[in-house]
C-alpha cells in the first residue's frame, strides 16, 4: 500500500525511536495531538510532554476573581470565550453571568471597544490575556486610541521565559515551539535554550507539521546536535514580526509575572506602560482591586501555593511533572462540564484534550 | 453556590448539563409518561401514540408519532435562510427520522414588541415554503406578544403529528450496520457563527437547513432479504452534532461505534473556520442531515437512492456499529490511529489564539 507523508513520518519516528522526552507548549499543539492520537501511534519510547501552553489555564486566579469584583460592582466584563469558564475563587466568569452580573463573550478588543462605544453611559473592561499572538493586537487598539469608559486587565504571559524554567525543573530532551508565538518573536529567543543543550523546532498546527517536528528533534538529538529549527516557514522566519514587536512594547513594558501551578516567573508578563495607565483597570479600578487582594480570598483554594483546588495536580500537569490520567479528580471529580482545575476547562488545556479525546479509548 | 441552584446556559445547549435537568427535574416530576411504544423515558426525537392496530391488516401496527420542539436562533435571518424554514424542518426532521410521515403541524409564536412585520412576514412565508415542499399542512397556531425588555427576538415552537406503519428508534443500531450521514457535517453552526460574528469565511457557505422528509421517504421501505426493514436507527444531527446524535445512538443501542475520518463529508471552508476557530466540527450544529443506520446488505443501495435526492448529494458511508466499546464512538484518524469522539459539553466556545 502506499504511505502518505504522514504515515512515512511515522515510520521513521518509530524506526529511530529511543527513549526522549519532547516537550511542546502550545495548547494547539496538544489538541493536535489529542485530536489525531499521536501518541497511541508512535512509539512509547518518544513521549509527547505537554507544557504550559494554555494562557486560559495559567491565568492566576486573583486576575478572575478582579474581573468577577468588577462585574459586581456594576461594570461590563468583555472576555474570550474559554476564559469564561475558568473558576477563581468566587466561582467563574459565566457562573457570575449566571448570577445576573453583565458579562459578554467577545472574539477581540475590537469588539469590547464598539461594545463601549456603543454605550458611553457604561464601564467596559476588557480582560486581556494571552501570548505573544493576542498582545500586539490589543497594544495596536490602545494605540488607535480607546473610548474614556474602557479599561484592560493586562493578564499577558511571555513564552521564551517560561521555557527557560522548564529547562530547570522538568527532565525534558527538546521543544517543539509554538507556530503562533513565534510569527511575532522569531525564532531567535529561542537561542539561549538551544545553546544550553535542547533541541527546539519551531512547528505548525496541521498533523503533518506535528510529526515533521518530532523527526527533526529526534535527528537533532540523534546526530547530537541541538540548535533552533523552523518547521513553519510557511508563517514564521528569523526576525518575526519587528512592526507586531514595535507596537507590542510601545504599549507595554515587560514585568514579573504570577503563572497559575508555575509560580512567578521573572519578566515573563507585561503591563501597561505609565503613559496608557488610564486604561489599566487595576489603576482606574484600585479601589476594586485592592478589595479583592485583601479579601480573605481562596474560600474553597486549599493549595495556596499553586492557586488550585485541595487534590489538583495541575501545576505538576503544567510542567508536565505528570499526566492528566495520574490525577485523583481527572473524570470524576473533574470534567469539561464541571471543571475544577484550569486545564480542564480550555480548549487548549491538556486535561480537557486527554478527557475529550483518549479517555476510556478502551482500544 | 449558585451554580448549582439556578438554570444555566448549559441546561439547554444539547450536552450532559441538559441530560441531567431532564433526568433529575422533569422525568422526575412528572408521572405519567407514556402512551404508546414511545415515551417521554426514551427521550427520541418524538414519542408515539398507539392507536388501534389496523384491523385490515394484522401485520401492520400503524402509530402516531408526535414531536415538538422550540426554536430560538440568533439572529433570526441567517445565510440563505431564517428561523421559520428552521421552525417546520426541525419538527418535520424529528417525525422523518422516526420514519414517520407528516400529517400536520401547529405553531405557537411569542413576538416581541417592536419586531419589524415585514421580517414577521418573512418568517411566514418561509414556514410555508418548507412545509410545502413536504406536503404538511399547518393546521392551528397560537401567537403572544411580550413587552421587548422581555425578549429580544422571536420564539416559534413547533409541533408534529405524523404517521408511522413501523417506528424507526435511534436505539436500534446492531453490529455491524453501516452508518450513512446524508451530507456535509458543520454547515449550519458554522455560517450561522459566521454571520453573527461577521467572519469573512471567504466562500458562500450558506445553512442547510432543510426539511428531509421527501429523501428519507424514499429508504424507509427498502427490506433486507430476510424481508426485515433495512433501516435500524435514524437520527438528525442538529444541536451537538455529529458526535452528539452518534454518542446517544452508541449508549441508547449498546454497541459501539467506529467512524472513518477520511469518510467523513466536510466542506473545506467549514474544516478551516473549525481549525481557526478551535472548534471540533463533529460538534456542530446540522438541520438538513440525517444520521441513517441500515444493515449492511443495504448500504450501497440505501446510500445512491439518497445521493440521488437533491439534499443527500454528499451522503457517505461514514463508519459501523461494533460489538466492543459500547456506547462509545471512535474514529479512525487519517493517519490511521484511534481517538475517542466525546458527548459534547455544551455551548461551542471559540479559542483565542
Amino acid at each position: 500500500m502506499m504511505q502518505n507523508i504522514e504515515q512515512k513520518l511515522i515510520s521513521r519516528i518509530n524506526e529511530h525511536a529511543t527513549p526522549l522526552r519532547i516537550m511542546h507548549v502550545c495548547g494547539t499543539h496538544e489538541r493536535t495531538i489529542s485530536k489525531y492520537a499521536i501518541r497511541d501511534i508512535i512509539s512509547e519510547d518518544v513521549q509527547l510532554l505537554s507544557g504550559p501552553g494554555c494562557p486560559v489555564c495559567v491565568t492566576p486566579s486573583k486576575d478572575i476573581d478582579f474581573a468577577i469584583a468588577l462585574a459586581r460592582s456594576g461594570k461590563v466584563i468583555t472576555s474570550f470565550g474559554d476564559m469564561m469558564r475558568v473558576p477563581g475563587t468566587m466561582g467563574s466568569l459565566f457562573d457570575a453571568r449566571s448570577d445576573g452580573y453583565d458579562i459578554r463573550m467577545v472574539y477581540s478588543i475590537d469588539d469590547a471597544i464598539k461594545i463601549a462605544k456603543d454605550n458611553p453611559a457604561l464601564d467596559i473592561v476588557f480582560f486581556g490575556i494571552g501570548f505573544e499572538t493576542t498582545a500586539p493586537s490589543n497594544a495596536a487598539a490602545t494605540l488607535r486610541g480607546l473610548p474614556e469608559n474602557f479599561s484592560i486587565i493586562t493578564s499577558h504571559k511571555l513564552m521564551p521565559p517560561a521555557m527557560e524554567i522548564l529547562t530547570q525543573d522538568t527532565n525534558v530532551d527538546g521543544f517543539l515551539a509554538p507556530g503562533h508565538v513565534s510569527t511575532i518573536i522569531g525564532t531567535d529567543p529561542y537561542d539561549p535554550i538551544s545553546e544550553k543543550g535542547f533541541p527546539i523546532v519551531v512547528t505548525g498546527f496541521e498533523v503533518l507539521d506535528v510529526l515533521l517536528s518530532i523527526a527533526m528533534v529526534q535527528d537533532q538529538i540523534i546526530s547530537g546536535r541541538s540548535c533552533v529549527e523552523n518547521a513553519y516557514p510557511r508563517c514564521v522566519n528569523v526576525e518575526g514580526n519587528l512592526k507586531a514587536r514595535e507596537i507590542m512594547y510601545h504599549v507595554f513594558k515587560k514585568t514579573d509575572s504570577n503563572w497559575r501551578g508555575i509560580g512567578m516567573i521573572e519578566n515573563s508578563g507585561l503591563a501597561l506602560k505609565k503613559e496608557f495607565e488610564q486604561f489599566d483597570a487595576v489603576n482606574v479600578h484600585a479601589d476594586i482591586y485592592d478589595k479583592t487582594s485583601h479579601e480573605k480570598r481562596a474560600s474553597e483554594i486549599e493549595d495556596h501555593e499553586n492557586d488550585l483546588y485541595e487534590g489538583c495536580i495541575c501545576a505538576e500537569i503544567l510542567t508536565a511533572r505528570a499526566e492528566p490520567s495520574q490525577c485523583p479528580l481527572f473524570g470524576r471529580r473533574c470534567s469539561p462540564e464541571d471543571p475544577v482545575g484550569p486545564c480542564m476547562v480550555s480548549l487548549e488545556g491538556t486535561c480537557y484534550n486527554w478527557y475529550k479525546y483518549t479517555r476510556n479509548k478502551g482500544i | 453556590m449558585s451554580k448549582d441552584k439556578i438554570v444555566r446556559m448549559e441546561h439547554g445547549a444539547g450536552g450532559e448539563a441538559m441530560q441531567t435537568l431532564i433526568r433529575d427535574v422533569i422525568l422526575k416530576n412528572i408521572t405519567n409518561r407514556s402512551a404508546g411504544l414511545v415515551g417521554l423515558d426514551d427521550l427520541d426525537d418524538g414519542a408515539t401514540i398507539n392507536i388501534a392496530s389496523n384491523i385490515h391488516d394484522s401485520e401492520r401496527s400503524d402509530e402516531i408519532v408526535i414531536t415538538t420542539d422550540s426554536h430560538v436562533i440568533k439572529p433570526p435571518f441567517f445565510p440563505d435562510s431564517n428561523i421559520g424554514r428552521l421552525a417546520v424542518s426541525g419538527t418535520v426532521n424529528d417525525l422523518a427520522v422516526m420514519g414517520a410521515a407528516p400529517l400536520a403541524l401547529t405553531c405557537a409564536m411569542v413576538v416581541p414588541e417592536g419586531f419589524e412585520l415585514d421580517s414577521f412576514e418573512k418568517i411566514i412565508r418561509s414556514m410555508n415554503a418548507a412545509a410545502e415542499e413536504v406536503g404538511v399542512p399547518i393546521i392551528a397556531g397560537d401567537t403572544k406578544t411580550v413587552d421587548r425588555n422581555g425578549l429580544d427576538s422571536i420564539i416559534i415552537n413547533t409541533t408534529g403529528i405524523g404517521i408511522a406503519y413501523e417506528v424507526i428508534r435511534d436505539c436500534g443500531l446492531c453490529p455491524g450496520d453501516r452508518i450513512i450521514l446524508t451530507g456535509t457535517i458543520g454547515d449550519h453552526g458554522i455560517s450561522l457563527l459566521a454571520h453573527r460574528e461577521g467572519f469573512d469565511l471567504n466562500t458562500d457557505l450558506v445553512s442547510d437547513v432543510a426539511p428531509l422528509w421527501n429523501m428519507i421517504r424514499s429508504v424507509i421501505p427498502i427490506r433486507t432479504i430476510e424481508g426485515k426493514p433495512a433501516i435500524s436507527a435514524m437520527k438528525d444531527p442538529t444541536r451537538g452534532g455529529l458526535a452528539g446524535a452518534l454518542n446517544e445512538m452508541a449508549q441508547k443501542s449498546g454497541t459501539g461505534i467506529i467512524i472513518d475520518q477520511k469518510d467523513l463529508p466536510i466542506r473545506g471552508s467549514v474544516s478551516s473556520a473549525c481549525e481557526m476557530l478551535g472548534i471540533d466540527p463533529l460538534e456542530v450544529a446540522n438541520e438538513g442531515k440525517a444520521i441513517i443506520c441500515v444493515k449492511d446488505e443495504n448500504a450501497e443501495e440505501v446510500l445512491s437512492i439518497i445521493r440521488k435526492h437533491e439534499y443527500g448529494k454528499d451522503a457517505a458511508i461514514i463508519g459501523e456499529a461494533t460489538d466492543s466499546n459500547s456506547g462509545k464512538v471512535l474514529m479512525r484518524t487519517t493517519i490511521g490511529s484511534m481517538r475517542y469522539v466525546d458527548t459534547p459539553t455544551g455551548d461551542l466556545i471559540p479559542r483565542i489564539c
